[in-house]
């Protein structure tokens, strides 16, 4: 048996194993009585769980294999590095909390709400230190938006590498965040708010991740949160406060927020200088590319979530997010890029937020070359991967959002190409 | 725009008609048994009427209500459109603020605020040379980043890599791409090191930082860097940044309306995966090397596919058993029944949190840790080539022996088991797991 067939193949003949029972004989002519429906079963007898069994409720155990997972020859450590939301078996578009991308620059830090502090000074009338519970007591808001690590589908610069979705694209996560709006803060210390101010934030771990944002966007949309899909933020992600920086890289989203300093230029920090910024072809860097463009990606089918199937209704299901603003449309190919269909979204867009998109066919079996092209409220149309060649090089890690092609074969068998 | 019209017309105009047949039969001379029968139609008919006429009148009194609850639901619909904010209006600011808070003391923001910008404001005073910093940087940062801070393992590699940034694989060090010293002297006082961030003196992190540009061959080893003198220090790649221009040299191209037909010819798939990402049952991510070619797959037209590849022949699916052990690989055929064995298994997934630092098994080497084969039973501090802390030196002459309490002890809580360490790992929460690990370790001899 070819060795790369071998996970989802497995995964292939289990489904296709019951398949077969029920295709054979069709829909509206089983032959033989289907045992769980004529036969008592136990949990149609016996009692089931009580409650307070869980207190907070986990997923059930047939669940267990959705969770956040890592590469480990990335990073030099697990306590420096990152995992992976499982995006291909997902669907609307709330990431929930347990299992959203996790990146630690030190590891994540248990910070008490009773221990927490968060200073304002720098440039402002009057130098402030809030508690957990002062932050509370500002006017919040309530808005969805997508995280994305600027280093997502960073390996595949180079060339198809990672055989997933949930490694390719999965340094993503969407919540519904409730916080304060940083300029609530800014104002409370009479900060010196003129356009060409920057504002430094620092987290209290022993990273200390600090990174400059200018004053015009600190101004608009970025908050203070401390809850996230209506609970407290998890450990891993910054509880009890983080910022939420809506629609630019997430290294920018600083968690363990401690403090916040009004400056005259950018700090030009180790995370601003030394790693997110873009090598291009030429050797020269981008610096402060902080919006996250246009991008979308299939995730099912896609390699971690092959047709199981055979022939007939299939839905393609996959999601789109853009930095700038909504997702207008998604247009999807299943010829690698010859003949594109304008995708149906499960719902209008937020505002940088993900969207969910899906095209609803009747599969023939025959092999298809899947993509997704996301379009954005700007016109912005999701580049190729040459495009981003062209401009970029190969040299770069940081925002790749190129169209991703999946080969799907007479299968359903999902694998991560690339095509001319 | 009244419904009522429109609802009396059938009734009404149907009674009428039956009016008119009954009237119509009479001028005809029928007799007089005939006529009482009309009369009693009629009198049927002009009841049938006037119960239509009561419903009809009710329908219609029914619509006119709800012609009106729909003006009311309109108007009160313009109304809100016609307000100035909708109702999710962003959250009040009011004048003068809201008093949270308190005033943060000189000493707290001292504290606090200790970052650096490029032109050295922020830098506390102090001095340091490559002579010095060379010692410190031993102790202190060699075990990851290297004696010549060449980097060990996967962490980052801090000197060299000049001319490399025009390469696919660019070498991105302190030498040859940080714009700023600020950057470095902030980064190391700050955030560094590893495990132990926040405890250099200001004179050590000056040494360190002129031990790395010395590394870099940026400086002589009699250089002294200073509060005075780090803010104009010139890096190599000073100008080799650029402001984000996507806006200019991507975006005027690619908000265009993009190709929906006929966009190309033909479609060839011109690489695979390279790393095969399996997703097994349970546990880590295992990836392997995936040496297939492009070739034997179909090219893309507008017509489809070039042809369907065969399918592969269907393997009879064994039991899952089967899948468990694939889903392990390297862990020891043993009988599966064993406790140990079991353990074992377990203790080999425990180890992933291990390996960035320590290498166990054959030919195993120092990294930032020291390699684990024997480790049980052996003195601490005693693995030849490593550089151990202070504190394991102390062990070490003290004679101090790795056994399985000293082990679950230091496991739970490095730090707290041996105050000094270079381990940067937090430790393991669950006994379960340290009784695992240590189960896998020991399978390891010389």
């Amino acid at each position: 048996m070819d060795e790369m067939f071998k996970p989802s193949r497995r995964a292939f003949l289990k489904g296709s194993a019951a398949v077969a029972a029920g295709s054979v004989a069709g829909a509206a002519a089983a032959q033989n009585a289907d045992p769980l429906i004529t036969e008592l079963q136990d949990w149609a007898s016996y009692t089931g769980v009580g409650v307070d069994e869980t207190p907070y409720g986990m997923p059930i155990e047939y669940e267990s294999h959705v969770v956040r997972r890592n590469v480990e020859w990335l990073t030099a450590s697990p306590i420096s590095s990152i995992n992976f939301t499982p995006i291909h078996a997902l669907d609307g578009t709330i990431t929930p909390q347990g299992c959203a991308f996790e990146r630690h620059h030190s590891g994540a830090i248990e910070l008490r709400k009773e221990d927490y502090r968060l200073m304002i000074n720098g440039l402002v009338d009057k130098p402030l230190v809030f508690s957990y519970a002062d932050i509370e007591r500002f006017p919040r808001e309530n808005h969805v938006y997508f995280c994305e690590c600027a280093a997502n589908t960073g390996m595949e610069w180079a060339g198809a590498q990672l055989n997933g979705v949930q490694f390719t694209h999965g340094m993503i996560h969407n919540m519904e965040y409730t916080g304060v709006p940083l300029r609530a803060l800014l104002k409370e210390a009479g900060a010196d708010i003129s356009s060409d101010k920057w504002v430094y934030v620092e987290g209290a771990d022993a990273s200390s991740n600090g990174r400059s944002i200018p004053m015009e966007k600190a101004l608009d949309d970025v908050l203070v949160a401390f809850k996230a899909n209506g609970e407290a933020l998890r450990m891993e992600h910054g509880y009890p406060v983080r910022l939420v920086v809506p629609g630019w890289e997430g290294n920018m989203w600083v968690k363990w927020l401690r403090r916040i300093e009004v400056v005259d230029r950018a700090v030009e920090s180790r995370e601003e200088t030394s790693k997110y910024t873009d090598v291009l072809e030429d050797g020269t860097a981008r610096k402060w590319t902080w919006v996250m463009d246009a991008k979308s990606v299939i995730t099912s089918p896609s390699p971690q979530q092959p047709i199981t199937h055979g022939k007939g209704p299939l839905v393609i299901s996959g999601l789109a997010w853009s930095g700038h603003g909504q997702i207008t449309r998604v247009d999807v190919s299943k010829d690698g890029g010859i003949t594109w269909e304008t995708a149906r979204l499960g719902k209008q867009g937020d505002i940088k937020a993900l969207t969910r998109f899906y095209v609803d066919m009747m599969w023939d079996g025959a092999p298809m070359l899947l993509q997704s092209r996301a379009m954005d409220e700007t016109g912005y149309s999701q580049p190729t991967k040459e495009q981003l060649r062209e401009k970029r090089g190969e040299n770069s890690v940081y925002h790749n959002n190129c169209i991703q092609t999946w080969y799907v074969n007479a299968e359903g068998i999902a694998e991560n190409v690339e095509v001319s | 725009m009244s419904k009522s019209p429109n609802l009396l017309i059938p009734a009404l105009g149907g009674t009428a008609i039956v009016l008119g047949a009954a009237y119509g039969l009479s001028q005809r001379g029928h007799g007089a048994d005939q006529i009482e029968i009309l009369e009693g139609r009629v009198a049927q008919v002009e009841a049938q009427a006037s119960t239509a006429r009561q419903k009809a009148e009710t329908q219609a009194a029914r619509a006119a209500e709800l012609e009106l609850q729909i003006a009311d639901v309109q108007a009160a619909a313009t109304k809100r459109a016609a307000m100035p904010a909708s109702l999710t209006t962003t959250a009040p600011e009011p004048d003068g603020g809201f008093g949270l808070g308190r005033a943060a003391l000189p000493e707290e923001i001292a504290a606090w605020d200790v970052d650096v910008l490029p032109d050295g404001r922020g830098l506390p005073e102090g001095t340091g040379n490559a002579f010095d910093g060379e010692e410190v940087f031993a102790q202190k940062c060699a075990s990851c980043h290297g004696d010549f801070a060449e980097g060990v393992d996967n962490w980052p590699v801090l000197a060299g890599g000049f001319d490399t940034l025009g390469d696919k694989d660019p070498v991105k060090t302190v030498g040859s791409y940080w714009p700023h010293l600020s950057t470095v002297w902030d980064y190391v006082h700050r955030s560094m090191p590893f495990g132990e961030a926040g405890t250099l003196t200001p004179d050590e992190t000056y040494a360190i930082v002129a031990y790395i540009l010395y590394s870099n061959d940026l400086i002589d080893d009699e250089f002294e860097l200073t509060h005075e003198n780090l803010g104009t220090f010139e890096m190599y790649n000073r100008d080799g940044f650029v402001i984000d221009d996507r806006s200019d040299a991507e975006y005027t191209e690619w908000r265009a309306d993009p190709c929906m037909e006929n966009c190309k010819d033909t479609v060839e798939v011109t690489m695979r995966s390279v790393f095969l990402v399996e997703t097994p049952a349970e546990g880590g991510t295992e990836s392997t090397m995936n040496n297939a070619t492009a070739d034997g797959l179909p090219s893309f037209t507008a017509e489809g596919p070039s042809f369907i590849p065969a399918a592969i022949p269907k393997v009879e699916q064994e039991e899952s058993s089967t899948d468990q052990t694939e889903a392990t690989p390297a862990v020891q055929q043993a009988d599966d029944g064993d406790d140990t064995s079991q353990l074992v298994v377990a203790g080999e997934k425990v180890f992933r949190k291990c390996k960035a630092c320590h290498q166990i098994g054959e030919g195993a080497k120092n990294r930032s840790g020291p390699q684990l084969n024997a480790v049980f039973g052996r003195v601490m501090g005693s693995v030849d080539g490593f550089k151990y802390s202070d504190a394991f030196k102390a062990a070490q002459e003290e004679g101090r022996v790795w056994d399985d309490p000293a082990m679950a002890e230091f496991l739970a809580r490095p730090k707290g088991f041996m105050k000094g360490t270079k381990m940067a790992f937090p430790g393991l929460k669950k006994e379960a797991d340290i009784k695992a690990v240590a189960a896998y370790i020991k399978t390891f001899g010389e």
